[in-house]
């Protein structure tokens, strides 16, 4: 069977993989059809999908019982058919309400959709507090003044927080009961001198872990499955790992709920399968097909102000694909294929977000493979895995879009984004903010010379960012004690070490916005035109300046500087459980409603209009083509920015190459160039505007149409007008 | 000669994602300034002679260098007409080759002697558009015949250089759509008869031994507000794009004309 090593005596997935792993250097030639039951189940969950779209986004909700691992009975599609079971609910696609981490929002997600909150879930949260109450209870009055005025924006105070990974496949290839008794070992083991709030807190929550994991004990066994013991074959592989996944999105409504690096791990059940001539190649690609289109199927009960900043009902459940071993091999199996490949099975989709782990040293057939997906569906994102590796080793995976960590051994306190464009308005404004007037931040002298001058907006940015970290910092430590408290993750970390690594995953929104305009102020002669108050409400510019996005030094060091700047005020200060300050640039769809809430800015954007998504220069800045802008991105360093640098690349398919082959080799080339640079991520559209632009005119006929957004891709037809407008708008990279 | 450092360059822009212009990705130099004028020009802001961005040999190499990680291909040198600039065309092509980079140059042939010729042949690739096939039309067309680049192309045979040939279906002018009722061609057989001008000039370009490839471009009208902006008047405002029967049929005829070459 499977080579021994130290995963037999311990929990310890990356030694079986390492060990028991084949690489795959083959092209994709081997991979099956999707069979009659896919075919027939895949058409059940679109008719669904059309009922669901048809019902204004939300087919039906369970209002009555609290979700949690057993709280409904076992759901099916088709039960006859479907090789992987499970379902959040009791029927497909059936929202659940998860009032931990907030009531109210629950109850106006309810009331969004003309449901009411059942009376009897009502009495209960009289005398159970969330974690939403708690995060307002120990909040400041800067911190809420600071929430409200969009400064710091996105923040988990009221939804839960997600961005945890369990490592869903500890269950496999251990079994509940090996893992419950690994637990219980561990827990002994907290019994310091001294029983201080935080071992008492770590008792408390390995107890927690040890119930949850019993409780998905259950679940299984209401499926008809046992998985208490480890899994014995690919099917029941999948199966466990899925029930994990499965447990954790019927107790969590986190923002994101990844799914880890599972691919290269199933493979090693279904080599040994197919070698030992029980299964067949259709059979495994079934398997994957029914277990993906489960992923596709998973809902949350969502506010719409929620989906106004993220749009399309976005799950985040990554999954991690390739990389390259610190061994050196390479970590392409055939599943890396095949999870791809469903992209074709069963069209193209935004979930999961399937992403690649590019190194230029990958086998030249998958990466060729990977570039042909892409152009045809536009589902793929890809990081770099060689920044990573260095940092994570050859175990980590992605959570969300751009965050990576080692699967298992640590986690992160998701802490959205502090908007930095409206902080330099903050800086010229002496801490007013330029929409409501109002006094957010300490009171300062606003500057008042006619023309900007360069060092003193520096000065008092400086000051800004000093004040404005030190307030995220701690803003962030009360949301993620009361999560602990009031909604803590207790299966997913259950597929945890013990002892882990946390950061605290700060971010930014609006880089691009905030180098031209410092670069504007620098390179040409900025004039702000002030209101009655003394606000600078407009700016006029002299003059040319340097632009972020042309692979120009002069402004790109000012880009790269205000993230090394940001970042080092953010590690100044000290975070809840020893967590390790991180930043990520990436905004997702939120630019739009950040760019709303932000005032005219000195690069001559005006208010209300959108910031650029994640790291991306400014729309229509760009003159010098696509691999131009690359290069300005990638020379933002990740070092500064550790929990990720989001870039979003939209490209006519006839712009990329005439051939299809040239395409694929061209887009591949592109790929290697701009990770060999340093880039960390990149979402790849390729796509025609024509066809966007229909499908904002009838979205009945593209349900399936699928675009990359900064980190997660999306059904276009489910952005708002306003995300679609600036979607088509940053269809840019076409050549004349 | 001048020494490369002295020869200025004009330049309109820079694409450094050119996917479209030779082989691999290509940093694609767009010189300033073009004598043609042709009516289906989707860059006319690339024709005047008086304006531009003044570079050098070195510049340019130093930029080009930057993006080594990227360019599978090489440099294209595009305009406007980069031939018209010559001095500068060539002694960039030979810099270029000295870091041994690939270059292509996309030229018209409208200029077949001297230090223009020179550059023509020190090109890896030449990518030379045919504007039309008969002198009237090209000179109808773009204001000059074709004679400088029948030139230029006799030259790269004997040379056995490559060149890839570029042709724009402009409907009506260069593709004919319409039969001589009026109404539009229904059939490959019809669409065959009517433009045996192209595909005489097609055979004929494919008896070049050096013709590697030949495109034909479909005409688009997605310059046209280029010319609003800069006041131009636009004389193919009311000529459609080709229809993409035409196209497919141009395409098929071309495919079998190439791969019936006698060498």
């Amino acid at each position: 069977m499977f080579i021994p090593g130290k995963w037999n005596e311990d929990i310890h997935v990356r030694d079986f993989i390492n060990r028991n792993y084949t690489p795959y250097d083959g092209d994709e030639s081997f991979l099956a059809p999707p069979t009659e039951a896919t075919k027939a189940l895949w058409q059940d969950v679109l008719n669904l999908r059309k009922q669901e779209s048809e019902a204004g986004g939300v087919l039906d909700i369970d209002d009555k019982t609290i979700s949690t691992i057993i709280s409904h009975k076992p759901g099916y599609i088709d039960q006859d058919k479907e090789q992987i079971v499970g379902l959040q609910t009791d029927a497909p696609l059936k929202r659940a309400i998860m009032p931990f981490g907030g009531i109210r929002m629950v109850r106006t997600s309810l009331e969004a959709y003309d449901h009411k909150l059942d009376p009897e879930v009502e009495h209960v949260f009289q005398y159970r507090k969330t974690h939403n109450e708690g995060v307002f209870d120990a909040y400041t009055p800067e911190m809420q003044r600071v929430r409200h005025a969009g400064l710091i924006t996105g923040l988990p105070d009221a939804y839960g927080r997600g961005r945890i990974i369990g490592d869903y496949r500890r269950l496999p290839l251990y079994g509940t009961a090996f893992l419950i008794a690994c637990k219980r070992k561990a827990k002994d083991s907290f019994i310091p001198e001294v029983l201080d709030a935080e071992a008492i807190q770590s008792r408390e929550e390995i107890s927690e872990q040890v119930k949850a994991l019993n409780e998905l004990t259950k679940m299984a066994a209401s499926y008809g499955f046992d998985i208490s013991r480890a899994a014995r074959n690919f099917r029941e592989a999948v199966q466990w790992l899925y029930f994990g996944y499965l447990g954790s999105v019927k107790e969590q409504n986190g923002a994101a709920m990844s799914l880890g690096r599972t691919s290269t791990f199933l493979d090693i059940y279904a080599e040994e399968d197919l070698k030992a001539g029980t299964i067949t190649e259709s059979e495994v690609q079934e398997i994957v097909d029914h277990f993906i289109m489960k992923l596709r199927m998973v809902r949350f009960l969502r506010t719409p102000a929620y989906d106004e900043l993220f749009s399309g009902d976005p799950t985040w459940i990554t999954e991690s694909i390739g990389g390259i071993g610190v061994d050196g091999r390479h970590m392409v199996t055939k599943m890396s294929y095949r999870f791809l490949h469903t992209l074709t099975n069963l069209g193209p989709a935004p979930e999961p977000n399937l992403t690649i782990l590019w190194s230029p040293k990958l086998p030249v057939n998958f990466k060729k493979y990977c570039t042909k997906v892409s152009i045809e569906t536009s589902s793929i994102q890809y990081e770099n895995d060689d920044l990573m590796r260095e940092k994570f080793g050859d175990d980590y995976a992605i959570a969300c879009c751009v965050s990576a960590m080692r699967v298992g051994k640590q986690m992160q306190f998701f802490g959205a984004r502090a908007n930095l464009a409206k902080a330099l308005l903050y800086s010229i404004n002496g801490g007013k903010d330029e929409k409501s007037g109002d006094q957010v931040g300490p009171v300062r002298e606003p500057i008042t010379s006619e023309y900007l001058n360069y060092d003193e907006v520096m000065a008092r940015y400086d000051e800004t960012l000093q004040w404005l970290s030190k307030l995220y910092i701690n803003t962030l430590n009360v949301i993620h004690y009361m999560h602990d408290k009031y909604c803590y993750e207790r299966l997913e970390m259950a597929l945890h070490d013990e002892k882990i690594v946390r950061t605290m995953a700060c971010g930014i929104a609006g880089l691009s916005v905030v180098a031209d305009s410092l670069s504007a102020i620098k390179y040409a002669k900025v004039r702000p035109i002030r209101n009655e108050q003394g606000l600078a409400v407009d700016f006029e510019i002299e003059g040319e300046f340097p632009q972020y996005g042309n692979d120009n030094p002069k402004v790109d060091k000012i880009a790269a500087e205000i993230v090394r700047k940001f970042m080092k005020e953010l590690s100044k200060h000290r975070c809840y459980r020893g967590a390790k300050p991180t930043q990520s640039i990436l905004t997702i769809t939120s630019n739009v409603v950040y760019g709303k809430k932000t005032g005219s800015t000195p690069d001559g954007r005006k208010l209300g209009e959108p910031l650029a998504p994640g790291a991306n220069p400014m729309h229509g800045r760009d003159h010098n083509g696509a691999i131009a802008s690359m290069r300005s991105v990638a020379n933002l360093q990740y070092d500064y920015s550790e929990d990720g640098i989001s870039y979003t690349f939209s490209i006519l398919p006839a712009t990329l190459g005439k051939e299809k082959e040239e395409q694929e080799t061209n887009l591949t080339t592109l790929l290697d160039g701009y990770f060999t640079d340093g880039g960390h991520h990149i979402n790849v559209n390729v796509i025609q505007r024509k066809i966007l632009l229909d499908a904002m005119s009838h979205p009945e006929n593209y349900p399936q149409l699928t675009i990359r957004v900064s980190g997660y891709a999306v059904h276009f037809v489910q952005l708002t007008h306003e995300q679609q407008l600036e979607v088509v708008r940053r269809t840019v990279h076409a050549k004349l | 000669m001048l020494s490369s450092d002295s020869i200025i360059g004009y330049i309109h822009s820079v694409e450094t994602l050119g996917a479209l212009d030779g082989p691999g990705l290509r940093y694609v130099l767009f010189l300033q300034g073009c004598p043609l004028r042709c009516r289906f020009c989707h860059n006319p802001d690339t024709w005047a002679t008086d304006c531009g961005k003044p570079t050098t040999v070195e510049e340019q190499l130093t930029n080009i260098l930057r993006y080594q990680n990227y360019l599978s291909g090489g440099l294209t040198i595009s305009g406007g007409e980069p031939l018209r600039q010559a001095e500068f065309t060539l002694a960039l092509t030979r810099a270029a080759h000295e870091k041994g980079i690939h270059v292509a140059i996309d030229t018209s042939g409208v200029f077949a002697t001297g230090i223009a010729l020179e550059a023509a042949m020190e090109a890896d690739l030449l990518l030379l558009d045919i504007k039309a096939f008969s002198d009237s039309k090209a000179k109808d067309l773009t204001g000059f015949t074709t004679e400088n680049a029948r030139r230029i192309l006799a030259e790269r045979e004997a040379a056995h250089k490559p060149v890839w040939i570029r042709h724009v279906m402009v409907p009506n002018i260069t593709i004919m759509e319409k039969d001589d009722m009026g109404s539009d061609i229904a059939s490959k057989e019809a669409f065959t008869t009517v433009n045996h001008e192209l595909l005489d000039g097609l055979a004929w370009l494919a008896t070049y031994a050096c013709v590697e490839r030949i495109d034909l471009l479909p005409f688009h009208k997605m310059g046209e507000y280029k010319y609003e902006e800069s006041g131009i008047s636009y004389s193919l405002k009311n000529t459609p794009e080709p229809r993409e029967e035409s196209v497919e049929w141009a395409e098929s005829l071309l495919k079998t004309i190439m791969e019936n070459r006698g060498h």
